[in-house]
């Protein structure tokens, strides 16, 4: 017989290891991706990039991670040292936290939610209260001004990114992110909705302040923009926090529009190849375009920005939603009618 | 004019465009060099770290003339002299700032026996500012050991001076 607090470790234990599970393989994932973010930067410009520190420079990395742990972390005084040293884990924990509903193959996911692009979406808008408190408890202007940039411009295409969901979700008829993939067997969803796709993709780096988008840290501009004052440890979780942002709007183009795990055509040799090297494949696809663009697109002007987001997105948006809720009612199509 | 800009930031062509340009330099030749593990050409006339050079016999070819001291536009040389036993005048201290030097190179255009030059050694970072305060020791040992390449420059641009 199994006593109570016999019980009760099993389901922390078993908790625990589904949260390791998730974070181990995201923290590789997030090196990998530094990584690859500064060798395709320094390819477009005919540099080498990283190449001393291990094969291929592949420890670069973890060597700067490791001189981050060791570096002090410096609290300025002028600071409000709570909420100073609370932005950066509220930034991390979120954007792990998006990360348990993204179903990586068929079944193979943490919490099969059926609100799954409701929840990762309510996640990242918070994901903005981070980068807000950094700012403001730094008691500083650059990061105070990053802040408000950030702010402004993760809600302006929040927006945008919303209604391009809303067409995706018409055509679905769920929002549980497994039967989001499951709908596009027939065919993936960015070419019937391919002007959506561009716009998803161009505001998932507005979101994820990714070049050209990046003025929250403009160095030009900004110095650092709200991670300004942080040093050390601190400094880590933002970054880290960053680009695991960075890899989840990558998993949610590859989910909402790339067909997810599906291989690209249901064959033989295709479909024996098991769903999360697909998936994998999709998302490393597109961090590529993430990072190429970085390479090739200079920063956009904040009032270009704001007009790109609110003149353009919004109202082409908006349409997309009325138009495909019009195909789909005519026509007949909609899912669930 | 107005629909064809229109047309043309609404289809992103100038992205598209930027995108092919980055992708082709993506895959040509790195610009750069392997910088620790391959290494750049010299030119025979490189003014690197400095080196005080011997004859073949073995014997130090500074007469301590001071002409270098003299012509030291930051003057980082100093030099103190003595008469030898043999009657020869040569140097008891031959001292180079090398923090003060600005490697112009007119110690070794001034000096009249070729004893003072610029090596081609730009490797001699240290982890403390005393140790570039080099004395005649440090200089006759940078001369043995960088006499072969030395030598070998000085022929090579000869011709020139």
């Amino acid at each position: 017989m199994i006593s109570l607090a016999q019980t009760y470790i099993i389901e922390v234990m078993t908790i625990i290891l589904y949260c390791l599970l998730i974070f181990v393989p995201l923290l590789l994932g997030v090196v990998m991706a530094l990584y690859a973010d500064r060798k395709i930067w320094a390819a477009v410009q005919k540099r080498r990039g990283p190449n001393v520190v291990g094969p291929y420079g592949l420890f670069q990395v973890p060597a700067d991670g490791l001189k981050f742990i060791f570096k002090e972390i410096i609290l300025p005084d002028g600071s409000d040292k709570t909420v100073f040293l609370i932005a950066p884990i509220i930034t991390l924990a979120l954007s792990i936290t998006a990360w348990a509903v993204v179903p990586v193959q068929a079944g193979v996911v943490l919490a099969n939610i059926n609100v799954g692009i409701l929840y990762i979406f309510a996640i990242s808008s918070l994901g903005v209260y981070g980068i807000l408190m950094a700012g403001w408890s730094s008691n500083s202007k650059y990061p105070f001004f990053g802040a408000l940039r950030s702010a402004a411009q993760m809600v302006s295409y929040e927006v945008s990114i919303g209604f391009v969901i809303i067409t995706v979700l018409l055509c679905v008829g769920s929002l549980n992110l497994t039967e989001i993939v499951m709908a596009q067997k027939t065919m993936w969803f960015f070419i019937p909705l391919f002007p959506m796709f561009i716009v998803f993709f161009i505001s998932a780096l507005a979101e994820t302040n990714r070049p050209p988008f990046d003025l929250p840290e403009a160095e030009s501009e900004l110095v650092a923009g709200y991670q300004t004052e942080y040093s050390g440890m601190p400094f880590v979780l933002f970054l880290f926090g960053e680009y695991i942002n960075i890899l989840l709007m990558c998993a949610m183009t590859t989910i909402l529009f790339l067909g997810g795990w599906l291989p690209p055509i249901d064959i033989y040799p295709l479909n024996a190849v098991p769903g999360f090297v697909w998936f994998l494949l999709k998302v490393i696809f597109v961090f590529y375009l993430f990072a190429m663009v970085k390479a090739f697109v200079p920063r956009y002007r904040y009032d270009q920005l704001m007009r790109l987001g609110w003149k353009v997105f919004l109202p082409l948006s908006l349409f997309a939603v009325v138009a495909t809720s019009s195909i789909l009612f005519f026509f007949n199509l909609a899912p669930g009618m | 004019m107005k629909i064809i800009n229109f047309l043309k930031s609404f289809l992103l062509l100038d992205f598209l465009k930027a995108f092919y340009l980055a992708q082709k330099y993506f895959f040509r030749k790195k610009a750069t060099i392997n910088y620790p593990f391959e290494k750049g050409k010299l030119s025979p006339r490189f003014r690197g770290e400095h080196a005080l050079r011997r004859y073949p016999s073995g014997e130090e070819r500074c007469i301590g003339c001071k002409l270098c001291e003299a012509v030291c536009p930051a003057q980082a040389i100093t030099i103190e002299t003595q008469p030898r036993d043999d009657g020869t005048r040569r140097t008891l201290r031959y001292d180079i700032d090398m923090v003060k030097c600005i490697y112009c190179g007119l110690c070794e255009e001034s000096c009249p026996v070729d004893a003072i030059v610029q090596g081609p050694n730009f490797e001699f970072t240290t982890e403390t500012r005393k140790e570039l305060y080099y004395t005649k020791e440090k200089l006759l040992e940078n001369g043995d050991r960088w006499e072969t390449v030395i030598a070998e420059n000085l022929e090579a641009d000869a011709k020139y001076r």
